[in-house]
């Protein structure tokens, strides 16, 4: 399967609860939770768009969409 | 991935907690039929109540959201009347098996083609944080100050000895293993039961000294293995994760449609 390339993350911030959950498990440590403890991405350029923040993010806040 | 698709946006951001375990369910139950690529229309939910009910709230399925324990049925009612609906009931611990505990054997018994996902935090949520009869012994509730007592049903084994044809377990740490688990209970034709634990930080979590909720789901990586794994030879108390019982049994609505031809023949 080819690899798929991230083109960005859909971060819904009103829904976003700041549990954490996707900074914790985030592989690459793309993500973290800013002052208003809602999810930001730091470093997109390491992302290896493996999904793993989105599908377990609780609150359907986050969608990676890749080219 | 079109997840908004499945869901009633007017109706988010949810109720539940920050970190609770019942989201990231309700995310792998949407992609599962998104995979599937079944109609929204051709999806029925029926849901008890408890904080794990107010999931048919927020999937634009056809959704009933009804009384405590009695999901299961209502779900039959409904899958006599429309058998080719899929059937899908999300449950609660204390809503599958301490109030509806009989629903729930008898649907088992019956081995009628609904799906139920029993989403296990051990603790009624939404009163304030009751034991549930999937607590278990030495677990701090509301109601067990000085710690509960009472054993615990173990989901697994209690569906399959009902009669259940698809039983399966994960966590929400495993959410690719939700989605994956949930398609092959949809798919498999008869009664179909998957539990998953999901954390309540707010209530387990914060009696029972577990921590935040990324801390209650590192422990589910801690806690679980796969069926027949050989780190659960080495440590009995790990939980196994995986499919249990998969056979094929006459299904019910099959076998009541052959009833009503007999009967009309006559």
């Amino acid at each position: 399967m080819e690899k798929k390339k991230l083109k960005q993350h859909a971060i819904n911030r009103e829904w976003c609860k700041g549990c954490g959950i996707c900074v914790e498990f985030c592989p690459k440590k793309v993500i973290e939770l800013d002052r208003k403890e809602k999810v930001i991405v730091v470093y997109p350029e390491k992302c290896i768009a493996c999904k793993l923040c989105e599908l377990r993010c609780p609150d359907l806040a986050i969608e990676i969409e890749t080219e | 991935m079109a997840v908004k698709d499945y869901i009633r946006e007017r109706f988010l951001p949810h109720i539940w907690c920050p970190g609770c375990g019942h989201g990231t369910v309700m995310s792998g139950l949407i992609r599962a039929v998104e995979q599937l690529g079944i109609n929204k229309n051709d999806m029925v939910m029926v849901s008890g109540i408890g904080c794990s009910a107010r999931i048919s709230g927020y999937l634009d399925f056809h959704t009933l959201h009804t009384i405590h324990g009695r999901a299961l049925a209502f779900a039959t009612g409904v899958k006599l009347s429309k058998p080719d609906l899929n059937c899908i009931v999300p449950m609660g611990d204390g809503d599958a098996l301490a109030i509806g505990g009989n629903h729930f054997i008898h649907a088992a018994r019956r081995n009628i083609d609904i799906t139920a996902i029993v989403m296990n935090n051990r603790i009624y949520g939404m009163t304030g944080g009751q034991f549930s009869p999937l607590s278990g012994i030495g677990v701090n509730a509301t109601t067990a100050p000085y710690l509960n007592i009472d054993n615990a049903f173990d989901v697994v084994k209690l569906a399959k000895a009902a009669g259940a044809t698809f039983v399966a377990r994960t966590t929400t740490y495993h959410a690719k293993q939700i989605t994956d688990l949930i398609m092959q209970a949809i798919t498999h034709k008869g009664f179909s039961v998957v539990e998953i634990l999901s954390q309540c930080p707010t209530h387990f979590g914060r009696k029972n000294k577990e921590g935040s909720a990324v801390d209650m789901m590192k422990r589910y990586r801690e806690i679980t293995t796969p069926i027949g794994s050989k780190k659960k030879k080495e440590n009995p108390d790990l939980i196994e994760r995986g499919i249990f019982v998969q056979e094929n049994n006459p299904e019910y609505c099959i076998e009541y449609d052959k009833i009503i031809k007999k009967a009309m023949k006559g």
